[in-house]
Order: structure tokens, then sequence, then C-alpha cells
């Protein structure tokens, strides 16, 4: 599989969340395309994982679903952000805005050499 | 509160309807999730198989996500739990028979331990209903004769005020009272206690209130405190009884309150009228009279120890003060708790440790089972291994039936429980019970599940233990082997026969301690009492002080019962003793020395009995010297006492007690002539070594509390109405109480009550056991001969006996049995060692019983090993050869 990075469990939701934000209501293959695709393919996603993660964030009220008809026309589940799950991204954002920029620091070179 | 929701959704989701409709979404989503992606891969120009399996590929594969996403809904741990269940359950009942064998084996051992136990917590565990009872002390006089007597008035006052280390002190006398009602006089039981005494077990009355200090004085108006029960009984529960007067021996008493429904007080009980103390009367002031016991709350951070030596020093200066009165009186201190449950306790850990053997051998019992089962699922156990079962899993398949077995088992056992307890609480006379009035606290209460549960728990582990030990050791391969091969697993005839082993030696525990115990009884139910039991009737007699209190009424009352009762048809001769008849134990102690010899003060102290002429031949006591008293032996004549062989082997050995004369303690001494020496008498209780005891005439020493001996030629039962009905004439006044025959009174003595109580159990819980045990060696016995059917054909056909195959088999159970006997007899010892304040008369390495135990369960393992022993010799070689 290459230097493809693999998704750990934690980040995988807030990409779903913000890809549903970003797009609005959306089917699970969509939301695995999109998420491929905005990594730049340097993500290896196995599509399999997505459907428990959307089930976690369902069972937790962050987003709910209905069936809809696909842009070709096809049956499918589509899942929209719920009014819980907006808080919950903007929160998942902040803390890993937090987190990069802390782990940012620690990884840049010193800037004044002991 | 995200958290709490997907739980809640998680456990709705294992919901079987809930199930069905998720797996039908699901399968429709990842459908439509294929069918958009092979739509996209045939657009970028794939064929369509290339397509389909790109799609497929991606995915992670169908299942796989299915089974992620099913992980996901449900709660996996659970869900797994809940299919070791119903598959637990399907196994039961595919094998109702052993499933019933076990669960009621299980109930059994859980049912005897847990009603005991019921009964351990009702008397040693719940706390008792006083307020930090931990704090209260029994504070008692001591002297050589008993280690716990009771207090005089005076003393009482002064350790009161001398004491440093109580908070508070107060003086209880249990005592009957004859309540007035318009059918004439009724006795009842009450107590009389100190003004404080209430405040000091930190009892509130739920109506009225307590007694004022002060209120227990000679001159303070007298009042009355109702127990709960005599409320509810004698008021109907009415909240006007407060003020009403109740008439108590002759003298009105007010009805101040009424105590607590949960009140008790067992050395008092039973106890319905509760009056203050009102000291009066001869005995009351007098310093050497003794009739109170104490009742104490020590001061915060002082210690028994401390306070028994407070109170010790404070008795030695008493005694040099009142050295009359005082000397040798000594003070004893106990904790409350122990005052009132102190003797019950050995009884109680005895049962309890016999219930707790009989569980030990049902547990041990139920495990042997399932091992035996479990050798027999080894190639079910393999098979699952080989589709991929991990060894957790299988695990949790045998703890879960653990569980299952036990819960039901549990259930079963608890319910019989309750209803055992019951039964139980009906073996004890009605008498015993109001002397333990904290067994009424006696039911399923949060301690009793809880040792219910925890023992549950206990044997889960082991039932879970024994068949999930060995999977470690399952080499798949063998397991789907050696099903074919037939040989009885070496698992099983190592442990098995083990358990087998501990189940005998187990019983063989629970029967010698039965049996030491029915002997006991039968030797107190046979030990001398020097009475002529058979066709003699008692019945005491309570007569008004007020009307019979001056010596020449009472001689007349005693006259004219005496000669009213013996013109009764049937009756042969009657007598009388004050205070009540041989085994009661009640009575005064008096102090006497021998005159002629020197004297330093020191009080010899033995039982006093007053009773009338023709008292010892009516109850057929012999008298081995001298004279019986004559009626005309009143105060005007000079002194006379007959003393019983005790007294005179301690008194005068080797010497003629009759040429000897006796005093009190008075100064100038008045003589006292021993006119005869009488037959050890049983006075007290059963089990207690005779004391030395005076006996005195009636007429120059009389009570108006008196214990009748009747002696009749006809059926002893046929004549108590008659009695009561006698003692009504002469005087409605008069109250006839508790008439019996003498031979009820042994039976039904506290003494003989217990041994037949503890008898009875330990001898029902040793049936079990040796039931349970013999049937352990069958199982064990026939299984081995089941598994060995090959092997003993192969015999047969090479031309053994079938002699031979017998000897086989059953030496076999021989060696179990024998090894079982061995160790058993060893603990027995051992155990009986432990008891041996609760035996009577027998030692715990009592041979006989030793021998007869071992050979009843030898000859049990006999039969056991018997009937599979026969179904070996009959084995034919040809059928045992083909059939594997």
């Amino acid at each position: 599989v290459g230097d493809k990075a693999d998704v750990w469990q934690g980040t995988l939701a807030l990409m779903v969340l913000k890809t549903i934000e970003t797009l609005g209501p959306l089917h699970g293959y969509g939301i695995a395309r999109r998420i491929e695709r905005t990594s730049g393919d340097l993500l290896s996603l196995n599509y399999g994982t997505l459907y428990p993660a959307l089930l976690k964030l369902e069972q937790e009220g962050a987003i709910a679903s209905e069936w809809g008809v696909s842009e070709n026309n096809r049956k499918a589940k589509f899942y929209r952000l719920t009014r819980a799950g907006r808080k919950q991204l903007e929160k998942a954002t902040v803390n890993w805005e937090q987190t990069t920029a802390i782990l940012a620091r620690f990884l840049a070179p010193s800037e004044d050499p002991a | 509160m995200k958290l709490l929701r997907a739980l809640a959704l998680r456990l709705t989701g294992m919901l079987p309807g809930k199930r069905r409709a998720r797996e039908r979404e699901l399968a429709a989503e990842i459908d439509s999730h294929l069918q958009m992606h092979i739509d996209d891969n045939l657009r970028a120009g794939m064929t369509p198989e290339q397509a389909r399996r790109e799609a497929i590929l991606q995915l992670g594969g169908v299942e796989a996500t299915k089974e992620a996403y099913r992980d996901r809904s449900s709660i996996p741990f659970l869900e797994h739990l809940l299919q070791d269940f119903r598959f637990a359950i399907r196994q039961l009942r595919k094998n109702l028979g052993f499933t019933c064998t076990a669960v009621l084996v299980m109930a059994l051992g859980m049912c005897a331990s847990v009603a005991i136990f019921a009964f351990v917590d009702a008397a040693l565990i719940k706390p008792l209903p006083y307020r930090n009872p931990s704090r209260l002390a029994g504070v008692f006089e001591s002297v050589a004769m008993f280690p716990q007597s009771n207090l005089s008035y005076p003393d009482y006052l002064d350790w009161k005020k001398l004491n440093t280390t109580f908070s508070s002190l107060d003086a209880y006398q249990h005592r009957g009272f004859l309540v007035s009602t318009p059918t004439g006089a009724q006795p009842v039981r009450g107590a009389r206690v100190s003004d404080g005494f209430f405040r000091t077990l930190g009892i509130v009355p739920v109506l009225g209130r307590d007694f004022y200090p002060g209120e227990d004085l000679p001159n303070a108006p007298r009042t009355v405190l109702l127990s709960y029960a005599a409320w509810q009984q004698r008021y109907g529960g009415r909240p006007d009884v407060l003020g009403q007067a109740v008439t108590l021996d002759g003298a009105p008493n007010i009805v101040i309150g009424v105590l607590p429904r949960e009140f008790h007080f067992a050395p008092a009980e039973p106890a319905d009228f509760w009056t203050a103390l009102h000291a009066q009367g001869e005995c009351d002031l007098r310093r050497s009279c003794h009739d109170l016991y104490g009742v104490g709350r020590l001061k915060d951070g002082v210690s028994l120890q401390a306070a028994s030596a407070n109170m010790t020093s404070i008795a030695r200066q008493l005694e040099k003060q009142y050295p009359d009165s005082n000397s040798g009186q000594g003070a004893a201190l106990m904790l409350l708790t122990e005052v009132i449950v102190g003797d019950i306790r050995p009884l109680l850990l005895l049962l309890l440790s016999g219930a707790g053997l009989l569980l030990l051998i049902a547990a041990v019992n139920v495990a042997a089972l399932l091992l035996v089962r479990s050798e027999s699922r080894k190639r079910e156990i393999a098979v699952r291994t080989a589709l991929g079962a991990s060894a957790g899993r299988l695990v949790s398949q045998f703890v879960t039936e653990a569980f299952v077995l036990v819960a039901a088992g549990g259930v079963l056992g608890l319910v019989s429980a309750r209803w055992v307890m019951q039964l139980l609480v009906g073996l004890i006379s009605e008498d015993m019970l109001a002397r333990t009035p904290f067994l009424q606290g006696l039911g399923l209460n949060f301690r009793v599940l809880a040792f219910a549960g925890a023992i549950s728990l206990l044997a889960a582990a082991l039932f879970s233990l024994a068949p999930g030990l060995r999977i470690r050791r399952f080499e798949t391969r063998e397991g789907l082997a050696e099903g074919s091969r037939g040989s009885a697993g070496t698992v099983w005839r190592r442990l098995g026969s083990k358990l087998v082993v501990l189940e005998l030696a187990t019983a063989m525990v629970l029967l010698v301690g039965a049996g030491l115990l029915v002997k006991s009884l039968y030797r107190l139910m046979h030990v001398g009492i020097g009475v002529q039991a058979d066709h003699l009737v008692t019945m005491d007699v309570m007569a008004p002080p007020a009307t019979y209190g001056k010596e020449a009424q009472a001689i007349a009352l005693g006259k004219q019962i005496i000669d009213r009762i013996r013109s009764l048809p049937g009756v042969k001769s009657v007598g009388f003793a004050a205070n009540g008849v041989p085994l009661q134990g009640n009575g005064n102690t008096t102090w006497v020395r021998v005159l002629g010899r020197p004297w330093h003060g020191e009080h010899n102290e033995m039982p006093e009995r007053d009773i009338s002429a023709g008292y010892f031949a009516t109850l057929g006591a012999r008298l081995v010297r001298g004279r019986d008293f004559s009626d005309a032996e009143d105060a005007s004549k000079p002194h006379v006492a007959i003393i019983n062989q005790a007294f005179a082997r301690h008194y005068f050995p080797g010497e003629d007690a009759l040429a000897r004369q006796l005093s009190f303690l008075s100064t100038p001494p008045v003589p006292i002539q021993i006119v005869g020496i009488v037959e050890d008498i049983r006075e007290g209780p059963l089990d207690a070594a005779i004391p030395p005891v005076i006996y005195f005439p009636f007429n120059q020493s009389t009570d108006t509390y008196l214990g009748l001996v009747v002696r009749t030629a006809q059926d002893e039962r046929s004549l108590l109405p008659a009695l009561a009905a006698t003692i009504r004439q002469i005087d409605p006044g008069i109250v006839p109480i508790g008439a019996a025959p003498m031979t009820d009174r042994v039976s039904d003595s506290p003494s003989a009550a217990v041994h037949r109580f503890s008898a009875r159990l330990v001898g029902g819980f040793a049936v079990l056991a040796l039931l349970l045990g013999v049937v352990g060696l069958y199982g064990v016995v026939a299984y081995s001969v089941s598994q060995r059917t090959r092997e003993i054909g192969v015999r047969i056909a090479l031309g053994a006996q079938r002699g031979s195959v017998y000897r086989l088999i059953v030496q076999e159970a021989g060696w179990l049995a024998g090894i079982g006997i061995a160790i058993g007899l060893a603990c027995s010892i051992a155990a009986a060692t432990l008891i041996r304040g609760l035996l009577f008369a027998v030692q715990p390495w009592d041979v006989p019983t030793l021998a007869a135990v071992a050979a009843v369960l030898g000859i049990a393992a006999l039969v056991a090993s018997f009937l599979p022993a026969r179904r070996a010799a009959s084995i034919d070689p040809v059928e045992a050869l083909r059939a594997e």
C-alpha cells in the first residue's frame, strides 16, 4: 500500500463531520470518496470502516440519516449534520487546531539554541 | 449524555426485532454503496467484473464490514453473553436429568446454609435494638457458686454512686405479676426497673413517656410502661390507654407509656408490664438479699476492662465495709450483647458449620457432575475449537452455564430457605422463643441475601473452574480422536475421585457430629434426676402476697391445697416446694456454717428449697438416711434441715452428717439440726453438676409461690384440668400456672431443648450428606464402569471370571471410601473436639460412634458400588467390543 497513511479512529469522525458540513447531506460512498480525494489520495481508506463510524456518530446524535435518491438515480442513505453534530464539529476543530499547533511548535527547529 | 444515549441505543440494538430491521437496512446500504462504486468504476472504463471486484476490495469485504457494523450497533460482550446464555439453556434443557439433579442438589445446600445463616444473622450479626449497643454492659455481682449473680439493692445504689466508669447504671428484675381482671387474677410476666433503665438503653416510648427520675423511689406514685404487644393485645392499640389504671399484685398502677414495637430485652423477656423499682419490703432493703441485675452504659473511651477493675475495687471496698453481707461478693461485667446471645452463639456456630459442610458436599457433588459432563463433551469442545472458537469464548460458555445452574439453584434454595426458617422456628418451644426475642427479626434481609449471593458466586466460580480448567489442556486433535478410543478420561480419574473422597470425608464429619449430639441427647434424657418422672404431675401456684404473705396464712394455704388435691380421684400423694419444682432451677440460695467448726465469716452458699412434708415421697426421691419433715415442724419448733448427698460429700466427707448441726450466719448462731440425707435431685438444669442443696420445712420458711408435685395412679394428663380447677376453687385470686407432667418438664427443659434442636438439625444435615456422598460415589464408579466397558469386555473375552470383575469395581469404590473414611475420621475427631462444649457425657473420640459411622459409610459405599459392579460383570464381551 506504499506510503499511504492509515486513518485513525478519532480523526475519521472529524473528517466525516467536516465533509458533511461542507457538502451538505451525503451518502456513505460519497463521504468516502470525498475524504480520499481531499486527502490528495494520501490516505488509504477501507470504505467499510466508514459505516461503523457513521453508526457511532448517529448513535451519539451528531448526525441523522434518511433514505433518498443519489445524483445517479440510485437509492442511498443520506447523512446530515444535526445541531449537536455542528457543535461537536466546532469543538473538535478547535481541539485539533490546538493540538496540531502545539505539536508544530515541538517539531519546529529550535529558535534559540542553548 | 452523548455516551449514555449511544449506550442506550446499543442496548436496544440487541432486541431481536431491531436487529433484523438493522441487518436489512445495512444490507441495503452496502448494496447501494457497491452499486454507486461500480457505476463509477464502469465510467472509469473497467470491465463489469473488474468494477465489482475493485468495489468490494476497497470496501474491505462485505461480511467484514457487516461484522464491524454489528459490533458497533450492539454491545459485543453482552451479545456473546446472550448467545452463551441461550446456548447454556439449550444444553441444560437437552440434558434434563443432569440439570435437575444439579439444581436440586445446589438448592439443598443453599437452602440449609441460608436458613441457618438467617438465624445467625438475627442473633449474632443484627445489632441489638438499643442506642450504641456495643457500649452497654451487663453488671453482676460474682460469688463462687454463680460467676454472674444478682445485685442487692443497697449494693446497686453504692455501685451506682461510687463508680467512675459508667455514664449511667441501672437495675432490672424479671418477675411475674398477678394482674386483676374481671374474671379473676391472671399471671403476667413483667419486670421492675430503675428509673433510668430505658434511658440507659436509649429507648424512647412510642406513646406516652418514660419514667421520671425518682419515679422508682418507694413513695413515688406507681406507674407502669406496657410492651407494644401488651398494648396491642390487651388494649387493642388504643391511645387512650395512657392514664388508665391496671392492678398488679393488688396495687393500682397508672399506665404512662408504651414501648416501641422493635424493643426487646432478652434477659427479662417475655415481659409485658414494666414497673418502676419502688424498693421496699424485706428483700429489697437487706444488703444480703440479691434480686437485681445491672445494666450500664460505659463512658466514652472507657473499656470494659477498666470498668471491670473499677467495679471490682468498689466491691472490695464494700466487702470491708459490710463484711457480714458482702464477704466474697465480687463484681463481674460483660458486654450486654454477650449476656443476651453469649449462650446461643456456640449452638448457632455449630449449626452454621454443619450447614456449611452440607453446602460443601452439595457443591462438590455438582462440580463432579459437571466434570463428568465436560468429559462427555470433549468432542463438542474439540469441534468448536477446530471451527475457531477461542479459549476465552469456550471458558465464557462454561462460566455462563455455571451461572445459570447456580442462579436456578440459588433461587430455589432461597425460596425454600424462607419456608425452612418457619419450620425451624416451629421446632423451638414457645417458651424458648419468648426468651430469645431477637429471633423475631428472622427473615431474608439484605445481609442474608448478600450471604446467599456470596456463596452463589463462590459456587459459580467452582463450577466454571471444574470444566473450564481443562480447556487449556485440550488438544483439539486428541479431543477429536479420543472420542473414538473410549478410555476413561485421565483428568476425570485424577480429579473426580479426589472430589468423592472429599465428599465422603465431609459426610463422615457430619455423621460423627450428629452421632455424638444424638448420643448426648440420649444421655441427657436418661440422666438420673433423682425423681421418678412417670405418673408425676407438676404445677406452679402463685398466691397474692397481700393475702397470703404472713406465715400462718401461707401454712394454712399449703395445708388446704394438700388436703384438697389429695382427695382428687387417682391422686396418691401431694407435696410442694417454694418457688417451683425440680429442673426449674428457681429458688433462693442461703449461707450456712457448720457449728463446732472454726468459722471466719466466709459465705458457704448453696441453693435452699423450702418443702412440704411428703415432697420427697411424692417425687419418689429416696432418703438415704434419717427422716422426712413433719407438718408439725413450724417456727415454734427447733430448726431442722435435710441435706442432699452432694452436701454430705462436700461438707462431711467420712463423717456422720446427722450428728452435726448447721447455723445461718446470725449472731448468736441458731442451731439447725440435720435430720436426713436425700439422694441428689436435679433442681437445676439437666446438664449441670448437682451442687450441695439444703432443704428446710416449708412451715419454717414460707412463701407465696409454690411448685406443686402430685403423684397419680392414672394418666398424668387427665389430672391437669382438675388440678387447676381445684386451686381456683380455693381462691379465685390464686393462679395455677403451667400444669404439666414431669416427663414433659424433662423433655422441654431448656438444656434438653437445645440438645434436641442441635441433634435434630445436625442429624438432618448428616442424613442429607450421607445421601449426597453415596450418590457421588455411585456416580464416580458408574461413570468409570461406563468408560471402561471396552476394557472390561476385553478382560472377559480373555477369560476373566465375573467374580474378578466384581472385585475390580468394588475395589475401586472400596479404595475411595476407605481413604474418605480415614480422612473423615481424623477430621471428625478434630471437629468434635471443637464442639465439646455442646456434648453431654460423651467424649469427642467416642469409639462406638466413630465405629458405627465408619461402618454405615462403608456399607453405604459397598451398596453404591454394587450396582455398577453388577453391570460391569454382566457386560457381554462381543457387544462391548463391537460397540466402538
